[in-house]
């Protein structure tokens, strides 16, 4: 009797279908705050991929314009040819060797880092990005003034007796401007990642037998994963399609995908095959993303 | 017989705070150990220096007679149970378990079978390819357990193990943790500031304060004959009156009230009388009583746990506690009513400030 009398008195404020229709104006005011974004993307990432896709179809003529006609992949056999595939795999085994070299050196300072005071952390952080402050290019060409003839570096190998070295305009000058601009990428997501992991893990794990190397395999480098796929693939992609850097120290002998694609644009006019490269290391490009959202993500 | 652990003169300094003060300590083989105190007053930091995990500043420190005082952690037979477990949240139970065995080359499948069998022992069979993160907290303090005990260390140091588990589940693994100690028959060198786990569970504790060491003794000495003031008002509730000694059997209250009670203090020395809530008995003031053993006061305030009435009793100058356990026939005062407490003269004990 009781509980009939008291639920005559409940008025029904939430209902399913209130909810329902308040939840729908909700992600409607989420899509109004999106829209400049998406807007932005659509026009200045979506359309012009699409373009460069439909590019890489066309056939060149005579004159060195692009039909848009003749749809064809010749673009795409073409990367089999020897030049290209050098090129190629010259750009990746530079990508993949500034990466790891820049995970060699990014790894032990970034846990030197994370086991610091937080106030001398925050100033070393910033030390990290203050590079960032100068403009990349002329960063570049400072590295150029360093290893030119008659360069700091070449004084400081000759007094030594080390012999006269030149470094520009070769693939170690490549290297070594790859691994000064993207090292900061490396060390922020390791950093990240061993930042967050539990001190007393480690004291666990001595106390449980374990000498230095072992507790950095078991218990460090897996635990900071996430960290290390994701400092790869920043520092990665942007190696593998570097145009700056290649350009300005490593002169005309060591042609990489970013200045041959540019070449294929502006010298040989050959919009298809330009079109058809820059896809494929876009593709590559994507791939990897999707591998770091899906992996290392999380830690940024 | 030598000592598990033996501790001498140790202090351990950082920077300028002294954490841990001279303290000298034996801790005997088989025993369960424990290391009592506020947090802060250098009870985990000794538990860590035992541990390898912290160098001490001064002293020494052996384990089983060899002198280990900066040996690294790993070089040490003993283990460490950690507050919040500590396990390796990448590893299943099986690996977590294994981990120690791993770390020092035993073969794989001899890992395997020791940290299955200890996994069992700790009623977690079924469980080993489970992550850390896929169990509960008590769960969890098991795996840490095993994983300690899978060693077969010389001393299991335990820091707070408990203490992130809730009232009911920590009762039953207080009881678990001691029958695994006999079990096993090492000595668990046990850290905690709840003094009612200490006394559960110890043969033996030490009261730590400050990074010194005010008492080490069994629980019913720490309890019944409290080293000083500290010791009686941090190990369970009790009514600390300030004096003075008069001679070796009365002490004079700060009010002038003198009561009977023994000491070995040379007379005119400050004081305090310790009266456990539970050891008094609470009367209606015309009876008589024992002038020496009593005081007259007024119920103040009543707390009513279930099992006992707890009574706030005022006097002029001091309020005290007085716990009656809920007995039938038992007779209730209210708010108000005049009432006598008294006790038995052995029932107190005499504490200096």
């Amino acid at each position: 009797m009781r509980k009939r009398e008291s639920s005559e008195h409940v008025v029904e404020v939430a209902t399913p279908e209130f909810e329902k229709s308040a939840q729908k104006k909700e992600s409607r005011r989420g899509l109004l705050m999106a829209l400049p974004s998406y807007l932005y993307l659509i026009l200045f990432f979506v359309i012009p991929l699409g373009i460069v896709l439909i590019y890489s179809f066309a056939t060149r003529n005579r004159f060195g314009g692009t039909d848009l006609s003749g749809w064809n992949v010749e673009s795409y056999e073409r990367i089999a040819e020897p030049i290209v595939r050098t090129i190629l795999f010259r750009s990746l085994w530079l990508a993949i060797l500034t990466t790891v070299i820049c995970l060699v050196i990014a790894y032990p300072f970034a846990y030197y880092l994370s086991t610091r005071k937080p106030t001398i952390r925050n100033v070393m952080l910033v030390f990290v990005m203050i590079p960032f402050w100068t403009n990349f290019l002329v960063r570049n060409y400072a590295w150029r003034v360093i290893l030119g003839n008659d360069g700091p570096f070449t004084k400081v190998t000759e007094f030594f007796g080390l012999g006269t070295h030149e470094l520009l305009f070769s693939q170690k000058a490549v290297v070594l401007g790859l691994v000064y601009g993207y090292l900061p990428f490396m060390i922020l997501p390791l950093y990240a990642a061993i930042e967050r992991i539990d001190g007393q893990l480690l004291e666990a794990s001595r106390d449980l037998y374990g000498n230095g190397w072992q507790s950095f395999k078991n218990v460090l480098l897996p635990l900071s994963m996430p960290g290390v796929i994701a400092g790869s693939i920043l520092v990665f992609v942007p190696s593998l399609g570097a145009y700056v850097t290649p350009e300005i120290l490593g002169g005309a002998k060591t042609t990489l995908l970013g200045s041959y694609i540019v070449t294929q644009f502006l010298t040989a006019r050959n919009w298809p095959f330009g079109a058809a490269l820059s896809f494929v290391l876009m593709a590559v490009m994507l791939l990897m993303t999707i591998i770091y959202f899906r992996k290392g993500g999380r830690t940024l | 017989m030598t000592a598990a652990v033996e501790l001498r003169a140790i202090t351990k300094k950082f920077g300028d705070v002294i954490a841990v003060d001279s303290v000298d300590l034996t801790i005997e083989d088989g025993e369960f150990f424990s290391l009592l105190g506020p947090s802060g007053c250098g009870k985990t930091t000794t538990l860590r220096m035992i541990a390898g995990l912290e160098f001490p500043t001064e002293g020494s420190l052996s384990i089983f007679g060899e002198e280990v005082g900066t040996l690294a952690p790993n070089k040490r037979s003993v283990n460490t149970v950690f507050q919040n477990y500590a396990l390796f949240p990448h590893l299943t139970v099986l690996d977590n378990v294994g981990f120690g065995l791993k770390m020092q080359g035993v073969a794989k499948k001899e890992i395997k079978e020791r940290a299955m069998e200890m996994i069992e022992l700790v009623q977690l069979a079924g469980l080993e390819t489970r992550k850390p993160s896929q169990m509960s907290g008590g769960q969890q303090q098991r795996v840490a357990l095993a994983r300690a005990l899978v060693n077969q260390p010389k001393v299991l140091l335990l820091d707070e193990p408990l203490g992130a588990l809730d009232l009911k589940l920590r009762q039953e693994m207080q009881l678990e943790l001691k029958k695994l100690q006999r079990d096993v028959g090492i000595s668990f060198v046990f850290v905690t500031h709840d003094q009612e786990e200490a006394l559960t569970m110890s043969d033996r504790i030490a009261v730590m304060h400050e990074g010194k060491l005010l008492q080490v003794a069994s629980p019913e000495e720490i309890y019944e004959s409290p080293a000083n003031r500290f010791v009686a008002d941090f190990i369970g509730r009790t009514n600390l009156l300030d004096g003075t000694t008069s001679n070796s059997e009365t002490v004079i209250l700060s009010n002038g009230t003198p009561i009977k009670a023994e000491n070995t203090f040379p007379e005119g020395t400050k004081v305090s009388i310790s009266i456990r809530p539970e050891r008094t008995k609470i009367t209606q003031r015309s009876e008589s009583s024992d002038s020496l053993s009593s005081i007259e006061g007024t119920v103040e305030t009543i707390t009513y746990l279930g099992n006992a009435r707890v009574y706030g009793v005022k006097f002029t100058w001091l309020s005290i506690e007085v716990r009656d356990e809920n007995r039938p026939g038992l007779e209730v005062f209210n708010v108000g009513d005049d009432v006598t407490v008294h006790w038995e003269h052995d029932a107190i004990s005499v504490v200096e400030d």
